[in-house]
């Protein structure tokens, strides 16, 4: 039997050293109780699994050329990132409970909060979180708490996917989540500052934002602060390899996907979603922390702390019911950004806004197709207008082999013409101009 | 040791980005750009490479030792999953795909295993549908009371309270909190169980429903389990079941037939999908017929064709809660393990991790307090009250010498039920020798805590770091190097 040691012989001589004869370990569950024997397949041999797995994930496109982001990106990967996270000392290993043994998780996580930090220019940050929605999500609940306030603003041009979530969340909750729309592609500073109120606990946008466009949102924070909100952005950490950090514009919370640092597309996940916040917030910020402190003999270590915010603790009280993080995708991150460096980062995040500017060249050169919002700066994604339908033009292109981004009809009223192109530093300039090539032939 | 940013030195490189290749290279309006590149660490790849063997050489996993952490479930990890789980169809699928016209189709074996893991999951806990899109146990519990909002809303039924048993996780009042609940603390009984008595005082039309593990967190199995949800039930209310424990009974009992309407399942845990120092995990939830329509968008079906499609048209659902199909990578590994294991397989998890609980509870029961006896099911607790009693040995003691005997220790302190608790849980993988051992430890230790209680209060002496100074991390308050 798979994955199971005890040989018959075994098992009898067990039991009968415990006294018990083998009907015995089942029966404090009343008869009645008991299930027919599941209707479940008979077990198949390693050797079996990988073929059958590996014709179902043949099944599985993923030679179209990736054109598609809305927050989700094709960003290379190199080897050493894998090579160190499927080390078994990190992947087998639960929530380091027992610090003495957890040193590498723990520290670890402390360099995974350090780097958020820097990257972001925040204080403080926590062990991550599911994903960016979830992160996002956590955030609102966060700023609610420190307000004590009902209302929170979101612009939308945050991810739509985001949104929703925050929608789902607050159904049950007594929250006023109101929308405003963007103005020519950026966060809409007059609609906010019309609905910013004593009662507002939050102001939530993007950079950059979901239709690629960048901000600065250095005046939102500013008019969150002067009617005592805060300010909650969200952000694509690759971006942040040359844009200014949300910390420089005076975000009170920061959040983001952190699949782009070196984590799979995997269909949806595992994803990481990461949180930093300012030092004095750190009380109400959800999730595990580790922090540095030391033994009796004075060398340093790290332990989780500020538990008494979770829910082990706290239980009904706590800041989040959030249990475990997503420790090997932090670790993930912190070997991808230990990896590219300093210098590494910012070539790769230049790399992709030159790439994308070029494919923004190429591909406005083709006959009736414009930019959707021309005034607007944008980092590797831009929302592009075709002279038809932008979902069918993507279906058409994906016959052609190209995942040529993603349609914004989908979430955006009257954009049933526009394509949101996100260009990484993967693509290259013979697909780029392919992909115009192929663009233009099928309008 | 150092930090990786102590290692760092100014130019050292660990990547070459490739050249350009594009003619164009842009300059963003300079309010727009940071003043200096983010300070991350200048290293080569070989930097990084020792740097983090070596943080992997001070951490311990189930591949290094037997790691018998009560609730957690900490079984092998079947290398297999690993390696099917780096599969470029898999790995390399952008989740936005099948949202694009037509685009279902070219993530249909995608789809096939959401769906197929789905059909599984509804056998085995005899539910009628699950959604796999929450991304742990916790946001499965979030998850299944928020459809027990919107059901309660849909009836018009006025509910405000969730009953939670005195030895639940946290993460049930957590969740059911957070979902707007008001929460209520159901006690145990003498034989550590949720006193029916106290139940039934509780229950009133406000009553939401009712959050359970089962076999709960002493390991015990309620055998009142179906006459709690039917007096749920009674009050229009709905049970929960908390699947944290599910490995004691699986194939053997189903949360469906017991009378369960909302299950969570740890993927992490009964499916053996590696726990990744603290996630990720997948925590996929079901529910029974009456709740089909509340699950969270989108769902999988098959079509009449045989190929798969995303459902998204779905009125009645409590919305999104994941942004696309859960931790997709998680879940592949947990059905391969399914597949691998099939019926007869999954049959014998629960009699081999019920065996091995109750081999040690009987082994080590001369040697520590029991305070449940009788048959336990995955895990068994003890106490370290006696030790207390006679040598001043706490449970963290215990722990922490059980560390230099080379393994990891078990839950300490929860449930906090009983006092001074070690929660056992050690799973069906270990084999007769592993257990031996440990129970081997287990009585040196309390044989030690008899007679030389001070080396015991000195542990860990093997470790790279002793027992570390919890206070001065919360007081002085270091959390990054910045």
């Amino acid at each position: 039997m798979p994955y199971i040691s005890h040989t018959d012989q075994q098992r009898a001589q067990m039991l009968a050293e415990i006294g018990l004869k083998p009907e015995d370990l089942f029966s404090d569950i009343p008869p009645s109780l008991r299930c027919r024997p599941l209707n479940l397949p008979e077990g198949l041999s390693e050797q079996e699994v990988r073929s059958r797995l590996a014709a179902i994930a043949s099944k599985n496109y993923i030679h179209l050329t990736c054109f598609l982001g809305g927050g989700f990106y094709d960003h290379f990967i190199p080897a050493a990132v894998y090579a160190l996270t499927s080390r078994s000392e990190f992947y087998t290993a639960y929530t380091p409970y027992q610090p003495e043994v957890s040193q590498g998780t723990l520290q670890a996580i402390y360099e995974f909060q350090s780097v958020i930090c820097r990257l972001t220019e925040m204080e403080a940050s926590n062990a991550s979180l599911y994903d960016g929605g979830t992160a996002l999500y956590e955030a609102m609940m966060m700023a609610l708490r420190l307000t004590r306030r009902n209302k929170v603003l979101v612009d939308d041009s945050v991810n739509p996917i985001y949104r929703v979530m925050l929608h789902s969340y607050t159904r049950n909750l007594k929250i006023e989540l109101t929308e405003t729309e963007n103005a020519g592609g950026l966060a809409n500073r007059e609609a906010i500052r019309r609905a910013l109120d004593e009662q507002t606990a939050a102001v939530i946008v993007q950079n950059p934002n979901f239709f690629g466009c960048i901000d600065d949102f250095t005046d939102l924070a500013e008019a969150a602060h002067s009617k005592g909100a805060l300010l909650i952005v969200s952000c694509y950490p690759i971006s942040l390899g040359i844009l200014k950090a949300p910390g420089a514009m005076g975000a009170d919370i920061v959040t983001g996907e952190g699949q782009s640092l070196g984590l799979p597309m995997s269909f949806g996940g595992p994803y990481l979603g990461f949180m930093a916040t300012r030092k004095e917030y750190v009380r109400q910020m959800p999730g595990r922390i580790v922090g540095q402190t030391t033994d009796a003999q004075g060398r340093r270590g790290f332990v989780l702390t500020l538990q008494a915010r979770e829910q082990h603790i706290r239980r009904d009280k706590a800041t989040s019911n959030i249990c475990s993080n997503e420790a090997l995708c932090a670790l993930t991150a912190l070997v991808y950004l230990c990896l590219l460096g300093k210098e590494g980062l910012r070539e790769t995040a230049q790399l992709c806004a030159d790439k994308a500017s070029y494919a923004y060249q190429r591909l406005t050169a083709i006959p009736g197709v414009r930019p959707h919002f021309p005034a607007q700066w944008f980092f590797n994604e831009m929302v592009l207008d075709l002279p038809c339908e932008a979902a069918e033009a993507a279906a058409k292109l994906i016959e052609r082999g190209y995942a040529a981004g993603f349609p914004l009809s989908r979430y955006y009223k009257g954009m049933n013409n526009s394509l949101l192109i996100a260009v990484t530093e993967k693509r290259t300039k013979q697909e780029i101009g392919m992909l115009a090539e192929e663009l233009e032939a099928i309008l | 040791m150092k930090l990786v940013f102590e290692k760092s030195a100014a130019g050292r490189r660990g990547l070459r980005i490739p050249k350009s290749d594009v003619p164009t290279s842009i300059h963003l309006k300079k309010e727009y750009l940071r003043a200096q590149p983010a300070a991350l660490p200048e290293l080569s790849e070989l930097d990084v490479v020792r740097h983090f063997t070596e943080l992997s050489r001070r951490n311990y996993g189930v591949d290094t030792n037997f790691y018998p952490l009560g609730s957690c479930t900490m079984k092998y990890n079947p290398k297999v999953c690993e390696r099917i789980a780096s599969y470029p169809g898999f790995a390399h699928l952008h989740p936005l795909l099948p949202q694009l016209r037509g685009g279902g189709m070219l993530t249909q074996g995608a789809l096939e295993v959401l769906y197929e893991t789905d059909l599984m999951l509804r056998e085995i806990c005899g539910m009628a549908a699950f959604t796999m899109q929450p991304m742990a146990g916790a946001h499965g519990e979030l998850t299944g009371i928020m459809m027990m909002a919107a059901y309660h809303r849909d009836r018009g039924n006025h509910k405000t309270t969730v009953l939670v048993p005195d030895s639940a996780h946290g993460t049930n009042p957590a969740s059911a909190a957070i979902a707007g609940y008001t929460v209520k603390t159901v006690p145990s009984d003498e034989h550590g169980c949720m006193s029916l008595s106290a139940l039934k005082a509780m229950l009133n039309e406000e009553t939401a429903g009712i959050m359970l593990t089962c076999p709960n967190t002493l390991g015990l199995f309620n055998p009142h389990v179906k006459e709690i949800c039917e007096l749920v039930h009674s009050v229009d209310g709905l049970a929960y079941y908390d699947g944290a424990n599910l490995n004691a009974i699986v194939g053997k009992v189903r949360p469906g037939d017991l009378g369960f309407d909302i299950v969570h399942v740890n993927l992490h845990k009964t499916f053996a999908t590696p726990h990744g120092g603290g996630g990720p995990g997948a925590g996929p939830v079901g529910v029974v017929e009456k709740l089909v329509d509340y699950l969270p968008v989108s769902v999988v079906v098959k079509r009449e064709d045989g190929t798969y499609a995303l459902e998204y048209n779905r009125p009645k659902s409590i919305g999104y809660i994941a942004p696309f199909y859960g931790n997709f990578g998680v879940i592949l590994r947990a059905y391969v393990y399914l597949l691998m294991l099939g019926r007869e397989g999954l049959e014998r998890v629960a009699e081999n991790a019920v065996l091995n609980a109750n081999y040690i509870k009987e082994k080590l029961k001369p040697y520590y307090d029991l305070p449940h006896p009788g048959i336990c099911k995955h895990e068994c607790v003890l106490s370290a009250a006696r030790q207390v009693k006679e040598s001043g040995t706490y449970a963290l003691d215990i722990a922490k010498a059980l560390i230099d005997a080379g393994f990891h220790p078990p839950t300490m302190y929860f449930p906090t039920i009983v006092k001074e608790s070690l929660m056992i849980e050690p799973t069906e993988c270990e084999s007769r020798e592993t257990l031996d051992a440990f129970i081997e430890a287990m009585i040196a230790i309390a044989q030690k805590a008899r007679t030389e209680p001070e080396t015991l209060k000195a542990a860990p002496v093997t470790t790279p770091v002793g027992r570390l100074d919890e206070t001065k991390a919360a007081r002085e308050l270091n959390i990054a190097c910045l």
